[in-house]
């Protein structure tokens, strides 16, 4: 579903990613890890089609397409969703409004009939009682006055509706109480499907309790340092992250 | 990868911008004492109005142009503009929408103001100004039933006399301001409108102003009358085309509302703003004012001003009644080289007086917008109370919002609360929007209407979705 290969990515002409390779099919959840100012979050961004950064060299298809020539909304139409680490507030618009609108563009471009709010309330009253969610907060502005557990949920509620074949989650499990992971957790899995690929980017592996994935990536200095299996998240988790730095040994990691 | 220039979307042109041939009866250009006898002999006007529009001009020539707003311009030659002009069909006076010459008709069809449609459809009673001279007023027989009075002001100052004797000035002097008194001097048609006492209006009444001749000044002039226990609700369009000089537009509304009267006025401003580079477009210097004459009465002016070259007006209200209410609502948006120095002033004179402005400025490419108000509580408004909210909003880093809030307080029972926010439309919202799969132009629209909502919803239905098209025009090239 998705190959990235020897993916460049600057931002203002100082490198961050340097090299990415990564391979993801159909039906997989692979988790992508790493410390602070590693590249985790440019490279969702980048994947997303945030234009301030530059692609400086390397190469990302999707479904067998050239994902960089899409523009952003082109990509979300296509399947692609991000959840963002920071969902942004737009003041005066309902959160409902652009669910909609947003719902509404991937059918339209699919030759599909726009749904009208009937159908549409319906389909999301649904989501929202499986995310544990009010229903008077569709009526609020977006993200606005919400909290960061509302906030995250919300993500994941217009990842339900929207369905994607791929889908990025962005530290989505940052700044949420245990009860709240649960609930934000049991969404993600729930969106498991072999039609459907999954990408975690995240610090902590508290995610991956809920969330086993098939693979573990870990970033460093803007290249894959590690890959392997779920019980490299754990590992991870006492050894810290110090033992995986590209620069020093990237081949001292135990490859399953 | 797939970049949206926001310079380039904000950079759309005007739709509304075409020219109607017409036969016109234009005066020549200049301004003196014969100019003015002579409209007043066009109109046939008794004694009294051409004796007040005399001293008016006499009065205009001792002012001069106020300069205390942040609009610049290049000095208008006020001898260079024409100050009547009546499209020449209309001689004889249209007895119904079919005696309107057609060309008209196809001008506000392309408009969007299909007279025929609203008559009956949309059961708006429109009483279109097209350069000076009303050519159509409808509903007429349906009012009158009720006793309203809703035709052109010249009708009014020949069939209405008295009231138009006893009104006119009484909330705008002729002495008020430099462009309000000009207008005094020469103005050439506008609405005139009365609702009986207790009498609550059925429909929405309607006005389209359009310039069309070139080098006219538009000066028309409104006049609202709420008697004792009455509600009306009144709506303004306003368009003109393209041209490539500047053309002066210095209307005046009197609003005057009796006890427990209630006057709700609804403008949408869609004139010709000038070209991206700044090139033409209309100056509208206009005084607008309100006033809650009785006690528990009531003025509300919503306002769209999404045109001009430059806005300079400051929709007020006097609120003289006890327990009067005055309420401004504005949304302004300036793009290009659009400049728009608006706001309102609340005069706060009788007892337990309220009054709310919320104004919403948009500024896009190198557009200037402000906000200028004037919040006074006079020593008598004991218990009087103002909240005032002012947001801005920048699209793109060229443009450039103030706001002025003027607040005068003489008695220590009021309250005043004024909140001010400016903000920025983010390559986060835009993004964010985007990777929901919305389209770019779209998203701005939404953001920004988003952000008018407040207002939005305070406009009659069909103003508002018009006013979010307009938006939506004003910003980009359609709406989503």
């Amino acid at each position: 579903m998705l190959d990235i290969s020897n993916l460049h990515v600057s931002i203002d002409n100082k490198p961050i990613l340097r090299g990415i390779d990564l391979t993801v099919k159909a039906g997989e959840v692979h988790a992508v890890m790493g410390p602070n100012g590693s590249g985790k979050s440019t490279l969702a961004l980048v994947l997303a089609g945030r234009d301030n950064y530059a692609v400086t060299a390397g190469e990302v298809r999707y479904l067998g397409h050239d994902l960089l020539t899409l523009s952003p909304e082109e990509r979300a139409r296509e399947g692609v969703f991000l959840a963002f680490q920071y969902p942004v507030e737009i003041p005066g618009v309902a959160n409902i409004y652009l669910l909609k609108a947003a719902l509404n563009a991937q059918r339209l471009h699919r030759g599909e009939a726009e749904l009208d709010a009937v159908d549409f309330l319906a389909l999301v009253r649904d989501k929202l009682k499986f995310m544990g969610m009010d229903e008077a907060l569709l009526y609020r502005p977006v993200n606005q006055g919400f909290s960061g557990g509302e906030k995250k949920r919300n993500e994941i509620l217009q990842m339900a509706v929207m369905e994607p074949r791929l889908a990025i989650l962005d530290e989505t499990d940052s700044g949420l109480d245990i009860d709240a992971l649960k609930v934000v957790a049991d969404g993600i899995e729930n969106m498991r499907s072999p039609q459907r690929a999954l990408i975690l980017v995240t610090h902590y592996q508290r995610l991956l309790n809920y969330i086993v994935p098939d693979r573990v990536h870990v970033l460093s200095q803007g290249r894959i340092a590690l890959s392997g299996g779920p019980e490299l998240a754990l590992e991870l988790e006492h050894r810290g992250y110090g033992w995986v730095d590209a620069g020093k040994d990237s081949r001292t990691g135990v490859m399953p | 990868m797939g970049n949206f220039n926001l310079e380039e979307f904000i950079g759309q042109d005007y739709q509304q911008g075409f020219f109607t041939t017409l036969d016109s009866d234009t005066v020549p250009s200049g301004l003196n004492e014969d100019v003015v006898r002579l409209i007043s002999a066009k109109k046939n006007e008794p004694e009294f109005m051409r004796e007040w529009r005399l001293k008016a001009y006499r009065h205009w020539l001792t002012l001069s142009e106020p300069r205390w707003s942040t609009v610049q311009y290049p000095p208008i030659d006020y001898q260079n503009i024409c100050y009547y002009s009546a499209p020449r069909s209309s001689k004889d006076g249209p007895k119904s929408l079919d005696e309107v010459d057609p060309e008209l008709l196809r001008t506000y069809e392309k408009l969007g103001v299909p007279l025929k449609e609203r008559e009956l459809l949309a059961g708006v009673a429109v009483d279109a100004v097209f350069d000076s001279v009303s050519v159509a007023t409808t509903f007429k027989k349906k009012l009158a039933g009720l006793g309203i009075i809703f035709c052109s002001f010249s009708e009014a100052v020949q069939e209405h006399t008295e009231l138009v004797r006893q009104y006119l000035g009484s909330v705008v002097p002729y002495t008020d301001n430099y462009f309000a008194t000009l207008n005094s001097a020469v103005f050439s048609d506008g609405s005139f409108c009365y609702i009986p006492p207790g009498v609550r209006c059925p429909m929405e009444l309607s006005t389209y102003f359009r310039i069309n001749a070139k080098n006219t000044g538009q000066f028309e002039r409104t006049l609202i009358i709420a008697d004792k226990g009455s509600y009306v609700s009144y709506l303004e369009g306003c368009t003109a085309p393209m041209r490539d000089e500047n053309q002066l537009h210095a209307a005046v509304v009197e609003l005057i509302a009796l006890e427990d009267a209630q006057i709700k006025y609804a403008t949408v401003q869609n004139w010709y703003p000038g070209d991206k580079h700044g090139k033409g477009g209309i100056y509208n210097f206009v005084t607008k004012r309100g006033d809650c004459r009785g006690a528990n009465s009531k003025i509300s002016w919503t306002q769209v001003e999404t045109g001009s070259a430059i806005t300079w007006k400051y929709p007020s209200v006097i609120l003289q009644g006890d327990n009067a209410v005055g309420e401004f609502r504005s949304v302004a948006l300036t793009n290009h080289y659009q400049q728009a120095d608006t706001g309102t002033k609340m005069l706060h004179l009788g007892r337990n007086t309220r009054s709310t402005i919320i104004s919403k400025g948009i500024s896009a490419g190198h557009g200037h917008n402000a906000y200028r108000g004037l919040v006074k509580v006079a020593k008598s408004a004991a218990g009087a109370r103002n909240y005032t909210q002012c947001d801005s909003l920048l699209l793109g880093d060229k443009c450039a919002a103030h706001t002025f809030p003027y607040i005068v307080v003489k008695n220590p029972t009021a309250r005043v609360e004024h909140e001010a926010t400016t903000s920025r439309i983010g390559e986060d919202q835009l993004f964010y929007c985007q990777s929901r799969g919305i389209a770019a132009e779209d998203a701005v629209t939404m953001i920004v209407n988003g952000f008018c909502k407040e207002v939005f919803k305070e406009l009659p239905m069909e103003f508002a979705v018009e006013a979010q098209k307009l938006l939506g025009v004003s910003l980009e090239g359609s709406i989503g």
